[in-house]
């Protein structure tokens, strides 16, 4: 039985956090001809990793469980990182579970994990009571200042959202689109290299996709954006 | 006083400063950015007009750019564009992409992404059945370069 | 990988200039970059994407460094007949990819 509860944690709710009336996704920051780029269902840039993942969804025999993803996969991307037999995992260690030779960050599980969680695009996040003490994790490393510069993630993507850093528009940081094609990469990326990316620019120490501090921040993430629609695989600049 | 020696051996440092400095990136890219016109219009004139180039003024990011170009023209058999050339001024290379057309195009527009390294002009040039060639150019700001920065990430 | 995508319409008046949006997964590597350690990687892109229509060339586009990677690339053809339109991109290391898209002209 799973519980797909939209649960308020007044204890997690502090001082320095984005009203949630406030909210807005990353598409929004973004100029109308990148926004173009994410609308064009024909043509984006993701849908080269969309055709390949739908390929591997056969391929690999997710079928033979799963049956036909924009069925079986509805709502799945909706409601990770999750937990699952007692331990924290986010869309694309589950998809790595019966296909653990997918190594992150290759092209194969960015595209799986892409196609599954286009079913669910559109959906509002969702996140379960059972996830609270990672998400309580995840809010401390948020507010974590590290690195050389002694920054915490806070600092700009809740204090300075809309401002800018080196004339581009801080966003909020709500994952609302991943995996992303990320036009720095000219590829499509996972929300673990985008933590690397901003970690490098705190002169921060990096972690590895898929390590437990990232799958816990992703989590805190995922519960700040709670009731957010889903828009994946998004273009983000 | 001011002896032969001394004079000659400023004139040698002068010499090794003024050939120790950095090369002016600028007038190479613009002298590339004329040369690579020259080779496609030849000795015609080039006169501003009639294409419409279609580019965000400011850039997100200089690695995907959407970009088109529409020229007017009816694009009969006897009157119609041939060619569309896209530039860019301060990339490292020139040229981003030749459109051949022809009469069967219906219409004179094309769309890609480009990649945009520096704030600049970027200028289409179309090239006519007639033999004449007509330019447009937008200038754009660049915040997030291409090419020049390493992906290091 | 080089996959490719069409789109095209299935179908179209006689005389209609319809629109084609073409897409080919490429990492479009300029020649400019460096490795880390300073080495410089070498050029790697398309360099040409022609369309033909029942035979005939109605489109070829010559792409440098400067096209985005994952090149988008779109242009109008008029729908003359019923047919075939076919599109091959080549480039750089013996590049070569091909799709063919259905057309009715009614």
């Amino acid at each position: 039985m799973r519980f797909f509860l939209f649960i308020l944690f007044p204890a997690l709710v502090c001082a320095g956090e984005i009203p949630l009336a406030e909210r807005r996704s990353g598409y929004e920051f973004m100029s109308k001809e990148t926004r173009a780029m994410q609308d064009d269902e024909g043509t984006g840039p993701a849908v080269l990793w969309l055709l390949d993942g739908e390929a591997l969804w056969g391929k690999l025999g997710c079928t033979s469980c799963h049956g036909d993803a924009k069925a079986s996969m509805k709502g799945v991307a909706a409601r990770y990182p999750a937990v699952v037999d007692g331990k924290l995992v986010n869309l694309e260690q589950q998809v790595r579970h019966k296909a653990p030779s997918l190594a992150y960050e290759s092209r194969d599980l960015l595209a799986l994990t892409a196609y599954v969680a286009r079913q669910s695009r559109g959906m509002e996040i969702q996140v379960s009571e059972k996830s609270k003490p990672h998400i309580e994790r995840g809010r401390e490393f948020f507010h974590r200042r590290q690195g050389q510069l002694d920054l915490a993630c806070t600092q700009c993507h809740d204090d300075n959202w809309g401002k800018k850093l080196a004339g581009n528009p801080i966003p909020q940081a709500h994952p609302t689109g991943y995996p992303i094609y990320r036009l720095e990469w000219q590829a499509m990326g996972s929300l673990a290299r985008r933590f690397r990316n901003c970690l490098t620019g705190m002169r921060a120490e990096l972690l590895a996709p898929g390590s437990p501090e990232f799958v816990e921040l992703e989590a805190y993430l995922m519960w700040r954006a709670r009731g957010m629609k889903l828009d994946a695989p998004a273009v983000r600049p | 006083m001011i002896t032969r020696r001394i004079f000659l051996l400023f004139g040698l440092v002068a010499g090794t400063a003024r050939a120790q400095l950095p090369p002016n990136i600028g007038e190479i890219r613009k002298k590339a950015l004329d040369d690579a016109v020259r080779k496609v219009v030849g000795n015609h004139p080039v006169r501003e007009g009639r294409v419409k180039l279609d580019l965000p003024p400011l850039i997100d990011n200089g690695n995907t750019v959407p970009l088109s170009v529409e020229v007017e023209s009816p694009m009969t058999e006897a009157d119609h564009v041939k060619a569309i050339h896209v530039f860019t001024e301060r990339n490292p290379q020139p040229y981003v992409l030749t459109a051949h057309l022809g009469p069967r195009a219906g219409r004179a527009r094309i769309s890609t992404r480009a990649r945009i390294a520096d704030t600049g002009i970027v200028m289409a040039i179309a090239e006519l059945s007639d033999g004449s060639f007509w330019s447009g150019s937008v200038k754009v700001i660049v915040t997030l370069s291409a090419c020049l920065e390493e992906g290091l990430i | 990988m080089s996959r490719v995508v069409v789109n095209v319409p299935a179908e179209a008046k006689r005389g209609e200039v319809i629109e084609i949006r073409t897409l080919a997964g490429h990492p479009m590597e300029t020649g400019f970059r460096r490795t880390q350690l300073g080495e410089l990687i070498p050029r790697d892109i398309i360099r040409s994407l022609v369309c033909t229509y029942n035979g005939v060339e109605v489109f070829r586009a010559d792409l440098h460094p400067a096209v985005a990677a994952n090149p988008l690339i779109s242009f109008t053809t008029v729908a003359t007949e019923s047919g075939t339109l076919e599109f091959r991109w080549s480039g750089d290391n013996g590049y070569s990819a091909t799709l063919s898209a259905a057309i009715k002209v009614v």
